[in-house]
């Protein structure tokens, strides 16, 4: 009897060594590509030649790969911060378009997603289902009647062109419905009888208890606009008005180093964000998965 | 009887007020809504009847010339085939890592290194994936071949992959998420009542995550779009013909100036869309309406 417990004991221990065994596993194997670029930011042009020089050649050898490069160096960097105008410019465009619209999306969305959350009105549920499809249409069906109307509004060839249809994006209003969803009613009873007016329902109970998917919308909201390649392709001419993520595929295999620095460059934005928001955008998440 | 009596007048009063209230708070967006996208959308549905150039009405022409186009209908075909797979495959391994992750609480942290990849920028990628699959890349040493992964069959997966990759740490998280919203005392009953890991997952947990599962699918079917993005960088405008999705043949069409048949094309898409969106609603929303 006592030696079956044991067993059964030691095959769970097993079981759980084997689980952590995947997910720390996969969770590396996951972040391979990440690393790759990080290691590769450090090595100096020379050494990416001679590293790629098959995949040019297109010959019989294969590329080869050193974590630790042999002559470790930032050069990649300040070049890029000290003698690289463009991709300053690429990165302050795109702070900017992520700026405008970011701010824009919270200002329209979370309004609207409470207008959906706390009231009932006729046509909400059909408004509702057409917001939903709005935000799964990818853009290229919805570039013809954007193209159409920025061009007959003159904007072609400007930010605007990129920001004002993003600002009306009905993604944030999908993930902040949730949250707000996820309000219990009976509070906004209770601070209606206590004689609240709508507004502070809003600003006192609403926005501060819904704070997580807020924080989620702006961080997926930021992710898309950080990574937007259709968009400014389709609309912005110009390549000076163009943001960072169409800087990266300007940069060719000859160039790897300087590419992989680049890359960590926008990829540190994010994380930073990441690890502001880390608590909040957890909690909002979970807020938007749950049935409101 | 009188405080009742005030109670009801309040709030009444309250509700007439919550009238505008809530048109104020829907309008600017709403009007935004209508201005950029759906009076546009509108008017593409016009076009889509008639021919771009002398705008003379044309009836289903434009549909028929979509509908007999190959490069359509191939992209079509691959377009459900990497949703169909890619979707049900990101829904399953992500459950799987998420059952195995809240089974013990202080593993949560470990699912940040998933997180990882959503902040990758797509062109970067390009970089790194023509490194693994290129002829004279890691996967190639790793077999002794020099299999142009990107130009084989072999590059939908590629595809597949690179959406799992990307994808797996927010649907994890969203999983997570709806495990824990479970009330702990529902598995545990079902527990004493002696039903199985197995048949407590089937019977109870999976019940219960059907409001995350709409969620998570509806989000997912959204990134599944996006994918687009990595194949246009990796391979340009015209890839492996199992990877030419519909993306691909609009952008095509718009740079080609082909507005009859874009126009008469997103409205077929938006239709199929709006069904399959109303669908998962309908079936997994219920409550929500």
């Amino acid at each position: 009897m006592m030696r079956q417990v044991n067993r059964y004991i030691i095959g769970k221990k097993c079981m759980r060594i084997l689980q952590l065994f995947i997910i720390v596993g996969l969770g590396i194997f996951i972040c391979m590509p990440v690393l790759i670029l990080f290691f590769g930011s450090l090595a100096d042009e020379i050494e990416w030649i001679d590293r790629m020089k098959p995949m040019i050649r297109n010959g019989l050898d294969y590329i080869k790969w050193k974590w630790i490069p042999d002559y470790p160096t930032l050069t990649h960097y300040k070049e890029l911060f000290f003698y690289a105008p463009q991709f300053m410019t690429l990165f302050w465009n795109s702070i900017k378009i992520a700026a405008c619209i970011l701010s824009g999306q919270l200002l329209i969305g979370i309004p609207s997603a409470w207008a959906f959350a706390a009231y009932n009105f006729k046509g909400k549920s059909l408004l509702f289902s057409v917001y939903v499809i709005l935000m799964l249409l990818p853009f290229q069906v919805t570039m013809l009647s954007k193209y159409l109307l920025l061009n007959s509004l003159n904007l072609l060839n400007t930010h605007a062109a990129v920001i004002l249809p993003a600002v009306f994006s009905t993604f944030p209003v999908f993930i902040i419905y949730r949250g707000f969803r996820g309000i219990p009613k009976e509070l906004y009873e209770v601070a209606r009888i206590d004689g609240a007016g709508e507004w502070l329902i809003f600003v006192r109970i609403g926005l501060p208890l819904a704070q997580g998917s807020i924080m989620s919308a702006f961080i997926l909201g930021f992710l898309e606009c950080w990574n937007m390649i259709e968009e400014p392709l389709a609309f912005l001419k110009n390549m000076s008005l163009w943001p960072l993520s169409l800087y990266l595929p300007e940069i060719g295999v000859t160039q790897a180093g300087r590419a992989c620095a680049a890359s960590i460059l926008t990829l540190v934005v994010s994380l930073f964000l990441f690890a502001i928001f880390r608590d909040s955008l957890e909690k909002g998440i979970v807020s938007s998965a749950l049935k409101g | 009887m009188r405080l009742k009596r005030e109670y009801s007048y309040i709030l009444q009063n309250k509700l007439r007020l919550n009238k505008t209230a809530k048109h104020l708070f829907l309008l600017p967006g709403l009007s935004g809504v209508a201005f950029f996208v759906l009076i546009p959308f509108g008017d593409v549905i016009l076009r889509s009847f008639r021919t771009a150039l002398s705008g003379r009405f044309v009836g289903l022409q434009n549909y028929q010339s979509v509908y007999g186009n190959a490069a359509f209908r191939l992209a079509a075909v691959n377009t459900v085939r990497f949703v169909s797979v890619c979707i049900p495959l990101l829904l399953l391994i992500s459950l799987v890592l998420a059952l195995m992750i809240n089974g013990t609480s202080k593993w949560g942290k470990y699912k940040n290194l998933y997180l990882l990849p959503m902040s990758v920028p797509t062109a970067t990628m390009v970089l790194v994936w023509k490194m693994i699959f290129s002829r004279q890349g890691f996967l190639n040493r790793m077999i002794g071949a020099h299999v142009d992964f990107m130009g084989e069959n072999s590059a939908f997966f590629i595809l597949v992959g690179t959406y799992l990759w990307r994808n797996l740490g927010y649907t994890l998280i969203l999983w997570i998420a709806g495990l824990n919203a479970i009330p702990g005392d529902i598995p545990d009953a079902a527990k004493v009542d002696g039903a199985g890991r197995i048949q407590r997952f089937l019977w109870v947990i999976l019940p219960n995550l059907k409001g995350s599962m709409y969620t998570i699918t509806v989000l997912s079917l959204l990134n599944s779009f996006k994918v687009f993005r990595e194949v246009y960088l990796i391979s340009g405008s015209y890839p492996q013909e199992k990877i030419y999705l519909l993306p691909h043949v609009f952008n095509n069409w718009y740079t080609n100036l082909d507005l009859d048949k874009m126009a008469a094309g997103a409205v077929l898409s938006a239709l199929i869309l709006g069904s399959i969106s109303l669908l998962l609603q309908r079936h997994w929303n219920k409550e929500d309406s």
